[in-house]
């Protein structure tokens, strides 16, 4: 069963345009855990409210961990061996 | 890699003002945004497939975003088509609140990769497939093909709940020479409906589909936006046909959505 509240990477490209000052859903986003690389547009995001997490197609490890508090985004990439 | 800090934001939010509103459907209306620093035809106008974020802010000063697909093609008045979800934060108020002269901020044009532009593909014919109002980037990449004067043949596959939901159903009626719109209305057909009346499937893939080893013009290329389900059993079905991931292009709205 699909889980209909399951995003990619395209929703949170403005996101990464202003976190990293540019276009992010074209660069491959490498797998820290498995080695599974794939563009950061194919990723699937989940945004359940709190923060924004990106993981791996392959492994479902968390790659990308986003948060913001008080105006300040926090960015976890502790999950990628390799983002570009 | 090590987890990393941004202090602040790049500010990119930009002040839009409404223009001219147009419905579309019952629930699902156009609007013209007129964004003074929007980017032009010498500074990297936007491409069709991209989208914006919305931006609204209350006044206890709570603030909701949400990304919406660009409607018009590049060098067309910036437009974006939205559809009301009941239970949303943004769409409710931009499909009945929103009026010309009233602003809002906005964040674009976004995204990299579902996009479309003449050269995309090398040539090879063009499978659009959408669910709901997923046909909206689609839309755009129509009249990006006609603007630039393409010839791609394209075939747009386009599920929608019921002909009363089709959006731009008076555009698709006239579709340039070279383009196919073939629609399957899944929950209630008008009388004598004869096209296709149930969800996207394998069978109806392998009816609608351009041939996965097409050689001339070219390998097709699909394109497929909608609701997070819609896109996986149609992006797998393409695959099934054999077309290589990597012509199949996905964009999820998911159920979150507005």
């Amino acid at each position: 069963m699909v889980d209909e509240k399951t995003l990619d990477g395209n929703a949170i490209a403005g996101l990464l345009m202003e976190v990293f000052g540019s276009e992010m859903t074209t660069a491959v986003a490498t797998c820290g855990s498995c080695g599974a690389a794939s563009m950061v547009a194919e990723l699937p995001v989940y945004m359940p409210g709190l923060g924004t997490v990106a993981r791996c197609r392959s492994c479902e490890s968390v790659l990308m961990v986003f948060t913001e508090v008080r105006s300040v985004t926090c960015v976890d990439l502790m999950g990628l061996a390799s983002l570009g | 890699m090590a987890g990393t800090a941004v202090r602040g934001r790049l500010n990119t939010w930009q002040t839009a003002t409404i223009g001219p509103v147009t419905d579309e459907t019952a629930r699902v209306r156009t609007l013209r945004l007129e964004v003074p620093d929007w980017p032009g035809p010498s500074d990297g106008q936007h491409r069709a497939g991209q989208h914006v974020d919305i931006r609204l802010t209350a006044d206890d000063g709570y603030q909701a975003e949400r990304a919406y697909s660009i409607a018009s093609a590049p060098g067309e008045p910036l437009a974006i088509t939205v559809e009301r979800l009941d239970d949303g934060e943004v769409s409710p108020y931009l499909t009945q609140e929103a009026r010309t002269g009233d602003q809002l901020e906005v964040r674009g044009p976004i995204g990299g990769y579902f996009v479309w532009e003449p050269g995309s593909g090398s040539g090879g014919p063009l499978l659009l497939a959408a669910g709901g109002s997923g046909v909206v980037p689609l839309r755009a990449i129509l009249r990006e093909r006609s603007r630039a004067g393409s010839s791609v043949p394209v075939r747009l596959l386009y599920s929608s709940r019921s002909w009363e939901d089709v959006i731009y159903a008076s555009e698709f009626g006239l579709p340039p020479g070279g383009v196919e719109v073939i629609y399957t209305l899944t929950r209630s057909q008008p009388r004598m409906w004869q096209g296709y009346a149930r969800r996207v499937d394998d069978a109806m893939l392998a009816e609608v589909a351009w041939p996965a080893a097409l050689a001339s013009p070219g390998q097709p290329l699909a394109y497929v936006c909608g609701p997070t389900s819609f896109v996986e059993s149609v992006a797998a079905g393409l695959v099934k046909l054999g077309y290589p991931a990597g012509r199949v292009k996905t964009a999820r709205f998911g159920a979150t959505g507005g």
